[in-house]
């Protein structure tokens, strides 16, 4: 009861419960307008009614030029008829066709002219896609608790994968190109492919497998998985937990490429790295040997040039400390040394040149003074040098001779020979 | 003082360090006249080693530089990194 009440304040529809009251004529004869009127109040002041989803299969749609959609949504025991103004309309993506099973939000309501209720929908989904999205939000929150799509987990590719693993539906495009591109770029690689369904119940478990088996028995570097564009349906399996769990802990770095650009799915999430493409995934993983041919090429210009320098460096310093060896060579000391030795030398024989100079010149003096002293003066004054002839002994005294004796007389210029006549004692001349 | 490894061993690295310390020596000035003339003589024979071995690289490098046809070509680094 006081849910009714609560409603119909809400409504404002009608001042006051006297007004309302007044609508009920005593005489149960109503109007048809009235009737409607009533019946339409009713429901919507029915709670249960107002801000639902309802599933159905669509049949009987019609857009007419007003842009508003009109179709019935109906099971196996009832219709429900349905409308959705064009304004709503515009944020459909994909308007259903008779036969899909969808789900419509909205609330119900009476067309007072039509004398039909309806719904009126403001919302519009494929049917499972609520179920779907809960499953969605519930693995995207868990695995992401569990830190499974954390960055940090996020591992390398490596840079020159020999063996590159694909999982991927072996009759679709996606692997196609997968291996156009792979061939293209790194066709030094082998490549490795698991099979699997990608869109179906099957899925899930099938490319779990597939991951499995090639994780242990493939041998590869890294692993793709990849499936082409398709409805937010057909990439279901991509999101399961059991296939994001498998991507996660795959025992190889994986590249996803599944989809377009815009599609959201958890196994990018946990992959190491995400492409928007089967191509792009590809792309990621090899390296393009063009490139590899062009850093080759830098490289061993760069090892040229770096040991050309090398050498120039080398020689330069070499050059310098050879001439710096020269300049401290011992030939400058040794011409030093060797002036020093001449100029002692010129030292000393002019040292002794001048003594002998000196003795020369006492020598002279000496020679004149021996000569005024000498024999030759004596003898110029008139005195004779007296010897034995035979003998050659001097005579100083008359008892060195005696008459007979021969003498050799030297007197200042000149010699003779005399023989001794007599001799007589006394130092001078008497008589 | 003076390390007499036999200098036709020596890497370049060995053999010019060894002269620079030589020439430094030598420009101190304090050696006795024979001495110097010893270091002298082996300053020269190591920096004639040097260039020996500075041209066998320069004509080593000239050899491989006509192999840029893309190949993989090992290239021979001398034991000398700086």
């Amino acid at each position: 009861m006081r849910d009714w009440l609560t409603r119909f304040a809400q409504l404002s529809m009608l001042r006051d419960v006297n007004s309302f009251m007044q609508m009920i004529p005593p005489a149960p004869i109503w109007t048809v307008s009235k009737i409607t009127r009533y019946i339409r109040q009713s429901l919507e002041m029915d709670h249960r009614l107002q801000d639902i989803w309802v599933e159905g299969e669509v049949s009987n749609l019609g857009q007419p030029a007003s842009g508003h959609l009109y179709f019935t949504l109906k099971d196996v025991d009832a219709a429900l008829r349905c409308v959705m103004w064009r304004s709503q309309v515009s944020r459909v993506e994909v308007l259903p066709r008779d036969g899909d099973r969808i789900e419509v939000h909205g609330h119900i309501s009476v067309y007072d002219a039509g004398g039909a209720y309806q719904f009126y929908a403001d919302q519009l989904r494929p049917a499972g896609e609520g179920e779907a999205l809960k499953e969605f939000l519930r693995v995207k929150t868990l695995l992401e608790a569990e830190g499974l799509f954390d960055p940090a987990r996020k591992r390398d590719l490596p840079d020159f994968p020999l063996r590159i693993g694909v999982v991927a539906s072996l009759t679709s495009a996606g692997l196609r190109d997968v291996l156009h591109v792979l061939e293209r770029r790194f066709p030094l690689a082998t490549v490795v492919v698991a099979g699997t369904a990608v869109q179906g119940e099957r899925a899930p478990d099938q490319i779990v497998t597939a991951i499995e088996s090639i994780c242990a028995a493939g041998d590869v570097d890294v692993l793709l998985i990849v499936r082409g564009g398709g409805s937010a349906e057909d990439l279901r399996a991509f999101s399961m937990e059991a296939v994001v769990r498998a991507v996660a802990e795959a025992a190889v770095p994986t590249v996803t490429g599944i989809g377009h650009e815009t599609d959201i799915i958890l196994a990018d999430y946990a992959a190491d790295v995400r492409a928007p493409t089967p191509s792009a995934a590809a792309e990621v993983a090899a390296p393009d040997q063009r490139e590899l041919h062009q850093r080759i090429i830098e490289n061993r210009l760069m090892i040229q040039a770096w040991f050309e320098n090398l050498l120039r460096t080398r020689r330069y310093l070499l050059d310098r400390c050879q001439a710096r060896l020269l300049a401290a060579s011992p030939a400058a000391r040794i011409a030093n040394a060797r002036q020093g030795v001449d100029a002692r030398m010129r030292q000393m024989s002019m040292a002794m040149t001048h003594r002998v100079t000196i003795r020369r010149g006492e020598s002279a003096t000496l020679l004149r003074t021996l000569e005024a002293i000498g024999p030759n003066a004596v003898l110029s004054r008139g005195y004779a040098i007296v010897q034995d002839r035979i003998e050659g002994t001097l005579v100083h005294s008359i008892r060195d001779v005696q008459p007979g004796s021969r003498l050799h007389i030297r007197v200042s210029d000149g010699v003779f020979q005399a023989d001794v006549v007599e001799t007589r004692e006394g130092s001078s001349e008497e008589g | 003082m003076v390390k007499r490894k036999k200098i036709s061993s020596m890497n370049y690295e060995e053999a010019f360090q060894e002269m620079e310390e030589i020439v430094g020596q030598l420009e101190d000035g304090e050696l006795p006249l024979n001495e110097s003339l010893d270091l002298y003589e082996r300053g020269q024979e190591l920096g004639m080693h040097c260039t020996s071995l500075l041209e066998k690289a320069e004509l080593k490098l000239r050899q491989l530089v006509p192999d840029a046809d893309g190949s993989l070509v090992d290239v021979e680094f001398q034991p000398e990194e700086e």
